[in-house]
């Protein structure tokens, strides 16, 4: 922001903290929301699907661990993409942006691979169960955001490509990098609940929510 | 970055159509949300009188169940999204940045964007009344009675994808505001020394912030149900038609606060101006503001008392709910004491202030009585919640706003609204809404259901509704009457000058109507009621009341400049959701037609991200320099 910092004193902000910065903070305070709302559509129906297949007859964990391990080596590599630009090292700044969009990417690739052999191969399709509604749509929304992640990582890396980075345009690369991270932890919430402690769910369980039909009886 | 170092022109006097589509100025935005939710509280009136005209008599066949349950279901999804939310959004617009001293809000092109989403979104949902497929399954649109199988038509289908449009707007506008009260303050304007309506916009920011993600969750959840065959709300999958009452109102009642804390701000900022001393327990008016605005996420399921969600969930919502009457009743008393003692003057705007006090009184009243579940079971689904929500929404938002109106105009136009018919106005409203809507307090304790669309002699319900009915005539006069005021107050209305109330915010040390910039040298700010500390000193010294400081010459001020990526991005978010309307009978069609929006979209954020948000000179558009600081 080399821009508001040489500019006029109406520039300067009453808290000091950047105007983009504190935007991207409350917006991912509103997209924890969603994904709450998400995750906790998921939890309620936990167990609740009526018929196959379930949770352990599909969901590969060992696989999903190494596409875990994958996305928050991309955090690592966002890491370095951004230390690389405030010290303003070109070379470095190429890299790890690179490194971190392919990490992003690949880790898609699993995801592709995930939803290919889950619906063709076994059968799980977003209209099969509960649990083929819940999953799809939590793991895809991850999804989307990873995507959009890897289109602004690019978007970054012709920036960078150009020169156009470095120490006065961080903020720039810090703002993705907000966002890259933050996506990483959502992955984090969703596959300790989803494949760890969900992944072993088999037919419909009682998941602590809703143990038989809804009571009939009023309370009065 | 070559564009900073120059002091920018930026023109001082630009008309035409174009000018409007590519501003970013705050004033204009505000101007354009106010009248396009203006026109859109006409037509949801409107609807409204169809049903009024519908229910005066028994039996009447004036329209049919089907028009009925479109008519009543548009009114309040109109009333709710496309009028009060966006009015109170004209009004944060207008005001926040001239009562924080500051010459814009904080991302001048986000602002626009969400004018045009909202604008977009609004007419994507009534285009639904083109093709004839109305939504009509009421303002929270229960589960299952959304499915396919029951609402076979698209009717649902334009009602979630336009209110996921005005939903994304919203959390732009949102976030802007957010930003702007935190970080554009002029110096000295501290926490505490930021007007109640600033802090009621900022609480009501984050509430939008955080509320809206959830009801987008369920509207994306709704939208694939109808279209892509998942089971969310499919009761034969093990879908539970609950979830969605959940996921609604945890997001419905901090929306409740939406709409009525942006009233009570405004109401704050008039009591002291006409009462001539400062609002009695300012800090007091503040925490209880945040009060409801945290205890708001924690009374939805006062909604669903009859749900069967158990005896202890009810009682827990029934404290809870009983609680959060206890900082709104807080307020009350602040506004009481404000008006203790100090030299009234009864101008309209004091009026429409004072009328919101009373009716929302009564409209808190009721609520507190259906907070009890019991009573609740009696009252649910009965004309006793339409008198409520009427006289919280009606008397207490739509009350608030009419008094901001009155209130800001000279300051918007340097032109009075007429005293004479703003009085009339406030009468035929004040007795027009309490004949209206009293009435059906006892239709509803009588046992009529809302959303009948018609009902049988001899239930003793005829009376009430035919005064319901008459009430609404004389809203409607006093509507006609608003309208022909504005228009020929802004011909012949007396002028104004820049302080026509004696009113103690920045915005009114300026002059009428407000330069492009603002401020010319930005204010320190000296403590809260900052020109009423400024006008006392210098009368206690004898000297001039200061007047508004000269106009900068033009083109010293750097100003954002005018940009039409906003309107370009938010076209492309709206195709997006337009493409999932289209319904040719096969359903992959809607990808690549929605496609072509997403793509849309995206050459207008890079068109936008490579354009500095001030150009060297006037005109607008694809300038190849820099990345657009936001400021």
């Amino acid at each position: 922001m080399a821009h508001a910092e040489t500019a006029h004193h109406a520039e300067a902000t009453t808290t000091g903290l950047n105007h983009r910065k504190l935007l991207m903070w409350i917006f991912l305070g509103s997209d924890c929301m969603l994904f709450g709302a998400l995750i906790a559509t998921y939890m309620v129906y936990r167990g609740q699907s009526i018929v196959g297949p379930y949770p352990v007859d599909i969901l590969n964990i060992p696989v999903t661990t190494i596409s875990t391990f994958v996305l928050l080596c991309s955090s690592f590599a966002m890491v370095q993409a951004l230390a690389a630009t405030n010290r303003n090292n070109q070379r470095g700044i190429k890299i790890w942006l690179l490194a971190t969009a392919l990490l992003g990417f690949t880790f898609l690739g699993f995801q592709v691979y995930e939803f290919y052999t889950f619906s063709v191969v076994e059968g799980l399709f977003i209209g099969t169960n509960l649990f083929g509604s819940t999953f799809f749509t939590l793991t895809g929304f991850h999804g989307a955001h990873v995507t959009l992640g890897v289109v602004w990582l690019v978007s970054l890396f012709i920036v960078a490509f150009k020169g156009r980075l470095g120490p006065s345009t961080a903020l720039d690369v810090e703002l993705a990098g907000l966002y890259w991270h933050f996506v990483d932890i959502v992955w984090i919430v969703i596959f300790t609940l989803v494949y760890l402690i969900g992944g072993y769910d088999a037919g419909p369980v009682a998941a602590g929510v809703l143990t038989g039909p809804i009571p009939s009886v009023l309370p009065v | 970055m070559a564009t900073t170092t120059g002091v920018l022109a930026r023109p001082t006097s630009y008309s035409g159509v174009w000018s409007w589509l590519t501003t970013v100025d705050h004033k204009r935005i505000g101007v354009l949300y106010g009248a396009t939710a203006f026109i859109f509280l006409l037509i949801a009136g409107l609807e409204a009188g169809v049903l009024r005209a519908q229910l005066a008599r028994p039996n009447s066949t004036i329209v049919d169940g089907q028009t009925f349950n479109a008519m009543f279901t548009m009114h309040a999804t109109t009333m709710i999204f496309m009028a009060i939310m966006p009015m109170s959004v004209a009004f944060f617009n207008f005001v926040v940045p001239l009562a924080i001293g500051a010459r814009d809000v904080a991302f001048p092109r986000l602002n626009a964007f969400s004018y045009w989403v909202f604008l977009f979104g609004a007419l994507l949902m009534h285009t639904s009344f083109l093709v004839g497929q109305i939504p009509d399954a009421g303002w929270f649109s229960y589960a299952n009675l959304t499915s396919r199988t029951f609402s076979p038509e698209a009717g649902l289908d334009f009602w979630a994808i336009g209110l996921l449009v005005m939903g994304a707007s919203s959390v732009a506008g949102a976030l802007n505001f957010t930003v702007t009260i935190i970080n554009m303050r002029a110096p000295g304007m501290s926490l505490w020394r930021m007007p109640v309506f600033i802090w009621m916009t900022l609480l009501t920011s984050i509430l939008l912030v955080l509320a809206f993600p959830v009801i987008t969750v369920g509207l994306i959840e709704l939208t694939m149900d109808r279209n892509f065959g998942t089971n969310f709300f499919n009761t034969s999958a093990g879908g539970d038609p609950v979830l969605w009452q959940h996921l609604f109102w945890v997001f419905g009642h901090p929306e409740v606060y939406i709409l009525i804390l942006p009233a009570m701000g405004i109401v704050s900022e008039i009591l002291p101006t006409f009462s001539k001393k400062p609002l009695f327990g300012y800090p007091v008016v503040i925490f209880s503001g945040i009060v409801i605005a945290i205890m708001g996420w924690a009374v939805w399921s006062h909604h669903m008392f009859t749900v069967g969600l158990g005896p202890v969930a009810n009682s827990v919502f029934t404290i809870t709910t009983m609680l959060i009457a206890v900082p709104t009743g807080v307020k009350i008393f602040n506004w009481i004491g404000t008006m203790w003692g100090g030299s009234l003057e009864f101008k309209t705007p004091m009026l429409f202030a004072i009328g919101f006090i009373a009716l929302f009184i009564v409209g808190g009243l009721s609520g507190v009585s259906h907070a009890v579940s019991p009573s609740d079971f009696q009252q649910q689904d009965t004309y006793y919640i339409v008198a409520h929500i009427h006289y919280v929404l009606f008397g207490g938002s739509i009350f608030g706003i009419f008094a901001g109106i009155y209130y800001w105009f000279p300051k918007l136009t340097n032109r009075m609204l007429g005293e004479g018919l703003g009085k009339w106005h406030f009468w035929l409203m004040f007795i027009g809404m309490n004949i209206t809507f009293f009435p059906m307090h006892f239709a509803g304790l009588d046992g009529m259901p809302r959303r009948i669309y018609t009902y049988p002699v001899g239930y003793g319900w005829e009376v009430y509704n035919l005064l319901s009915s008459l009430g609404y005539v004389l809203l409607f006069v006093g509507f006609v009457m608003f309208v022909h005021n504005i228009f020929h107050s802004l011909k012949k209305g007396q002028v104004a000058g820049h302080d026509p109330w004696d009113a103690p915010t920045l915005e009114w040390s300026i002059s009428s109507p407000p330069p492009e910039y603002n401020f010319a040298e930005i204010p320190h700010v000296r403590g809260l009621d900052h020109y009423w500390i400024v006008k006392r000193e210098a009368r206690a010294a004898g000297q001039p009341v200061p007047g508004p400081e000269p106009h900068a010459a033009p083109g010293s001020v750097h100003m954002p400049s005018p940009s039409y990526w906003p309107l370009v991005t938010a076209f492309g978010v709206v195709w997006i959701g337009g493409g999932m309307l289209i319904d040719v009978g096969w359903d992959y069609i809607k990808f690549p037609i929605s496609f072509v929006g997403g793509l849309i979209a995206f050459i207008g954020v890079v068109g936008w991200a490579n354009e500095p948000a001030s150009a060297p000179d006037a005109h607008h558009g694809g300038h190849e320099a820099g990345h657009g600081a936001a400021h």
